[in-house]
């Protein structure tokens, strides 16, 4: 398990959390270079579909981050986000999908620093976590299926 | 039952309404919905015990909404389904007639929807008890074991969304899952997808759900997907405080929000 590089994606919002992770970068702070950042408009932007996306396209954990409660660009986007992700993750408790893998945090665009720590903790945590055997598997079923069809 | 048979003659004659839906039994012994429009034919109306499914969703159906004003024999569910649905202004208050049913099975008179809105006040408002003690059950249950569970079952859907059909509360005309650009769902049955698909349901369902169980009983291969959407009812209330469906004028629980959410999550 020692070669396992964890992939992880980061979404996250333009206004503060992309701004903080330019900080970090011309702060010169390194961080692991596991996770690959997309930006986004806003939390409020982020589609739950697109986590279930990342998962199934062989992600093994997964950042969101935004504006802290009260600096959402657009006054409400994160807290319209926070409901969503309540019920997110009650219903990903629910069916078994590990949100150990899916670290939620509020990072501002003065926060350089936190957004490496927050990197370097989600990649550390899945590092010892390992790769999501169970939910690529179940990606790879339907794909061996249909090679075996053909 | 004779007396919901003479309301909706009664309803139908005097042109208070112009189609109630109702339960009848069909030509091989089984319950099934009716929709009667002549005043003449309201006898076929029968309520039992094996009438559990949820009328509320053919309100939105244009084709059941062009016979006009639409009396409809409401359970609790269907009544909660009502009020959602208003409250979504996906239907008139003044084009509905609730022909009220008991949880005893007697007919209620509802002269108006705030007599509805005080019987569904006073009735239990959580998931129904067995689905609720199966809840409890798989909540206990491990990560893993809970994943297998659900891969397992999950595995066997077949994607013809009846699930979706059934539900009152799933009624876009052209539902997301219909699209390929973007393609969320693939249109094949395999588990990852049918998973993806379930999740989609759940959340946007996620506060809307009024715990009638009707995707779970319209599933042919028995995928208990009801206890998705009934979790995270069941959610929605310890986190918001809110039951769907209570009144008319409720607001979408996810379009919505409180400053002062309370999360342990967010880091």
């Amino acid at each position: 398990m020692s070669d396992f590089e964890p992939k992880v994606v980061a979404f996250v919002c333009n206004w503060c959390t992309y701004a903080g992770a330019d900080l970090t970068g011309t702060s010169r702070i390194k961080y692991a270079t596991n996770v690959k950042i997309i930006r986004f408009p806003c939390t409020g932007r982020i589609d739950f579909m697109l986590l279930q996306k990342t998962f199934s396209n062989g992600a093994d954990g997964i950042i969101i981050s935004g504006c802290h409660p009260n600096d959402c660009h657009y006054t409400s986007g994160n807290f319209h986000a926070k409901r969503r992700w309540i019920m997110y993750k009650e219903l990903m408790d629910f069916m078994g999908i590990d949100m150990n893998r899916i670290t939620f945090s509020w990072v501002s665009a003065a926060e350089g620093a936190r957004w490496a720590e927050v990197v370097n903790t989600t990649v550390s945590r899945v590092r010892e976590l390992g790769p999501y055997v169970a939910y690529k598997k179940m990606v790879n079923t339907h794909i061996e299926e249909e090679v075996t069809n053909e | 039952m004779s007396n919901i048979a003479a309301k909706a003659k009664e309803l139908l004659e005097s042109n208070a309404v112009q189609v109630v839906i109702g339960y009848e039994v069909g030509p091989t012994g089984v319950v099934r919905p009716a929709f009667v429009t002549d005043s003449a034919k309201t006898d076929s109306f029968i309520y039992n015990e094996n009438c559990l499914q949820n009328l509320a969703m053919y309100l939105t159906k244009h084709e059941v909404k062009h016979f006009g004003k639409m009396g409809i024999v409401a359970t609790l569910p269907v009544m909660r389904s009502i009020m959602m649905l208003i409250s979504e202004q996906q239907v008139v208050s003044e084009n509905i007639v609730v022909l009220g049913i008991s949880d005893d099975g007697k007919l209620l008179d509802f002269a108006d929807l705030s007599v509805m809105h005080a019987h569904i006040e006073k009735s239990n408002l959580g998931n129904p008890t067995k689905d609720q003690e199966r809840l409890a059950e798989l909540n206990k249950l491990s990560i893993e074991e809970k994943f297998n569970f659900w891969e397992q079952e999950l595995s066997k859907c077949i994607k013809c969304y009846a699930c979706r059909q059934s539900c009152p509360m799933c009624y876009c005309i052209r539902c997301s899952t219909d699209c390929n650009q973007p393609q969320w769902i693939p249109v094949q049955s395999n588990t990852q997808g049918n998973l993806d698909w379930h999740v989609l349901r759940a959340m946007h369902l996620a506060g809307r759900c009024i715990s009638c169980g009707e995707c779970g009983r319209a599933c042919p291969v028995n995928i208990p997907c009801h206890l998705l959407t009934m979790q995270l009812a069941d959610q929605t209330y310890n986190y918001f405080k809110v039951h769907a469906g209570t009144s008319q004028d409720m607001k979408s629980v996810m379009s919505t929000f409180e400053p002062n959410d309370k999360e342990s999550f967010i880091i």
